[in-house]
């Protein structure tokens, strides 16, 4: 664990609730608390519907939460407007999804340069340079102009985690991002994600289905019924 | 400068060319839309200019005359009582304007009139041979008269002269007469007869003006009508016709003279070219709400189509503002290129028009062309129009939650 005064992330007493008021009202996060320290890479595992993306929305602030405090590098979110969290997102997250990860009108290329060109209005060709060597070290320094369309499910998954590390971000998350591929895709994908770790000290906060996967994060949190069930370095696991 | 919107610039091309069919079919329709309301108004712009040309070329802008004879109770009522009184309106002999020589001074003073003319007009016979004919005589001053109307661009036969015993005459009058440019016609009215040398004939545009049309000298109508140094009328052009109206009820005021702006005098016209104009407004209008529509359907379709790849972009750190203007400069970008094709197809449709529609001569009937401003403010409109459409579905994006649209 991380000696740091205040953490990457810190959850505490966080609520959940979809439809709130509403005949059909449902919590889904029982309170849940958690921090994730800088360059930590952390499991989140758990049977489905046990509210994993809910959490792991709430922590990349695409989703507010009902109750609970959620502070990003000491910061407490939960007050901060639409423009707010934005600011946050761009500035602390990457995001890495099951699906639908990529713009299909964009290449590869243009996908990873993305982050910067919404930020600036334009991509200096240092940063065109950074993506580059961002998608040859996932290994896709051919196919750089193609469109998702015409990638693999896994090579689809390397660009996003290209567009997610690009900017280095202090914290990516990733909802199932090897759930939609073969095992060696996920072995490759996986791999890569802890290769981009030690390289670049970022924090992961991966959710995964696959128990062979969670066992070689550094922490495995399981949730269970929209409650931790279960938070211990991953060795505990593999025991 | 460089990356001003560079993002939105990028993302909003890239969803049109995404949306290939859906985005040419748009611009198509704002093309057609820019097209028909440029060519119309331009249409409608050539007629109205032809069609006010024709007439004010060939009548004056302002005209003078002496008040009409009213007839007075011969004896006026006891003062605190009332009286019934029938009157008959009295027949309306030509009359003279009362002091007309030291009014064209003031008049032709004004820096709105142009040209004063004075005249005499009657109505008479023109004779020759067995054949008579009835007229209505002018008498004018040719120079003062040619400013205007242009009689003289109007000759189709002979040379506008108007010397003593000299006469020109309209081209339908001369052929019921059997006369030629040289030849001498008798005038007859009441009890005077002269007779006069026919020195040009003269086409005024309208057939039933060049079967009466006598135009004499002045002293000759006044001898002929009975007015000697008189003149029943004062024709005036203006420097610009449309201050007409206001010119007139402003003499009306000063002067005792019943004054006629040429809209009063075709007041027909007048209320056909305003219906025109309203009927013109109403097409455009209702194909503006129409490619307001076409353009506002289609964007909210893309929005629908593109919830994931907005929620995605959002998620990785786009703005709703920067999403917002993503879809306004879509419905600008579809508003421009419409418009643009549009002016295009409607400079070929008055191209088409010039060409293809002639008049019974082989010319064409009026000119019409596009005016540089009107395009560019159809285009401009177009465009804003694009933006306007684009309002409704870009907030819908911009308002999108992303965790749903990533979650579908
Ligand atoms: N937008 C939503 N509205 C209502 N219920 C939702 C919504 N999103 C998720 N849920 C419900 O929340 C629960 C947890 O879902 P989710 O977080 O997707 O679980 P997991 O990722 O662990 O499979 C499920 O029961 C799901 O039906
Ligand atoms: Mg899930």
């Amino acid at each position: 664990m991380t000696a740091n005064a205040s953490p990457l992330i810190e959850l505490a007493g966080i609520h959940k609730s979809y439809n709130l008021g509403m005949p059909n009202e449902a919590e889904v996060l029982h309170g849940v608390s958690f921090a994730v320290g800088r360059g930590e890479f952390v499991a989140l595992i758990g049977p489905s519907g046990s509210g994993k993306s809910t959490l792991l929305n709430v922590v990349g602030l695409l989703e507010r939460l009902t109750a609970g405090s959620y502070r990003i590098q000491g910061e407490e979110t939960s007050g901060l407007d639409d423009a707010g969290l934005t600011l946050r997102r761009r500035a602390v997250l990457g995001f890495v999804f099951q699906f639908h990860h990529l713009l299909p009108a964009f290449s590869a290329l243009e996908n990873v340069t993305l982050p910067a060109l919404m930020r600036e209005g334009r991509v200096t060709p240092a940063q065109h340079e950074r993506a580059r060597a961002m998608l040859a070290a996932v290994g896709l320094e051919n196919d750089m102009h193609k469109r998702p369309g015409e990638l693999s499910g896994g090579m689809q998954q390397r660009v996003a985690i290209a567009r997610a590390l690009v900017l280095e971000p202090p914290l990516v998350l990733a909802d199932e991002p090897t759930g939609n591929l073969d095992r060696a895709s996920s072995d490759e994908v996986f791999v890569l994600m802890r290769r981009m770790h030690a390289e670049l000290q970022t924090s992961f906060l991966v959710v995964t289905h696959d128990p062979r996967l969670a066992a070689r994060c550094d922490r495995v949190i399981e949730l269970v019924d929209g409650s931790i069930e279960s938070d211990r370095p991953a060795t505990a696991v593999r025991e | 400068m460089l990356n001003w919107l560079g993002f939105e610039r990028r993302v909003a091309v890239r969803f049109l060319r995404e949306g290939r069919m859906q985005t040419v079919l748009i611009i198509v329709g704002v093309a057609a839309g820019v097209a028909v309301v440029a060519y119309i108004s331009a249409l409608i712009t050539g007629l109205q200019r032809n069609t006010l040309e024709k007439t004010l070329g060939a009548q004056a802008h302002v005209t003078v005359s002496a008040l009409d004879n009213v007839v007075l109770p011969a004896r006026a009522p006891l003062a605190g009582s009332s009286a019934l009184v029938q009157t008959q309106p009295r027949v309306q002999r030509p009359r003279s304007i009362a002091n007309w020589q030291s009014l064209v001074p003031v008049l032709e003073a004004m820096p709105a009139v142009a040209a004063v003319s004075p005249m005499v007009s009657g109505a008479g016979l023109a004779q020759r041979g067995e054949a008579s004919k009835s007229i209505a005589l002018m008498g004018v001053d040719l120079d003062r008269y040619d400013r205007i109307v242009h009689l003289r661009s109007k000759v189709v036969q002979g040379e506008a002269r108007l010397g003593p015993g000299e006469g020109i005459i309209g081209r339908e009058l001369a052929e019921d007469l059997g006369v030629r440019v040289g030849d001498r016609i008798s005038l007859v009215t009441g009890t005077i007869t002269d007779s006069l040398r026919v020195t040009a004939l003269v086409d005024l545009g309208v057939r039933e003006l060049n079967r009466r049309t006598v135009i004499v000298p002045l002293r000759a109508a006044q001898s002929l009508v009975g007015l000697p140094g008189g003149a029943t009328g004062l024709d005036l052009a203006l420097v610009d016709v449309w201050v007409a109206q206001s010119l007139a009820s402003d003499l009306s005021r000063r002067f005792p003279y019943k004054i006629e702006s040429w809209q009063e005098a075709n007041s027909q016209l007048v209320s056909a070219l305003n219906a025109q104009s309203v009927s013109t407004a109403l097409i455009r209008g209702v194909v503006m709400v129409v490619v307001v529509l076409g353009i506002a359907s289609v964007l909210v379709v893309s929005v629908v189509q593109k919830q994931r790849e907005i929620g995605i972009l959002r998620a990785i750190g786009a703005t709703r503002g920067q999403m917002l203007r993503v879809f306004l400069l879509q419905g600008a970008i579809v508003g421009a290129f419409g418009s643009t094709l549009g002016v295009l197809l409607a400079v070929g449709l008055i191209k088409a028009f010039t060409t293809f529609v002639r008049g019974s001569d082989g010319l064409p009937l009026f000119a019409i062309t596009l005016a540089p401003s009107l395009a560019l403010s159809v285009a401009g409109i177009a465009t804003v129009c694009g933006v306007l459409a684009a309002v409704a579905p870009a907030r819908r994006a911009a308002a999108l939650d992303p965790a749903q649209a990533i979650r579908m």
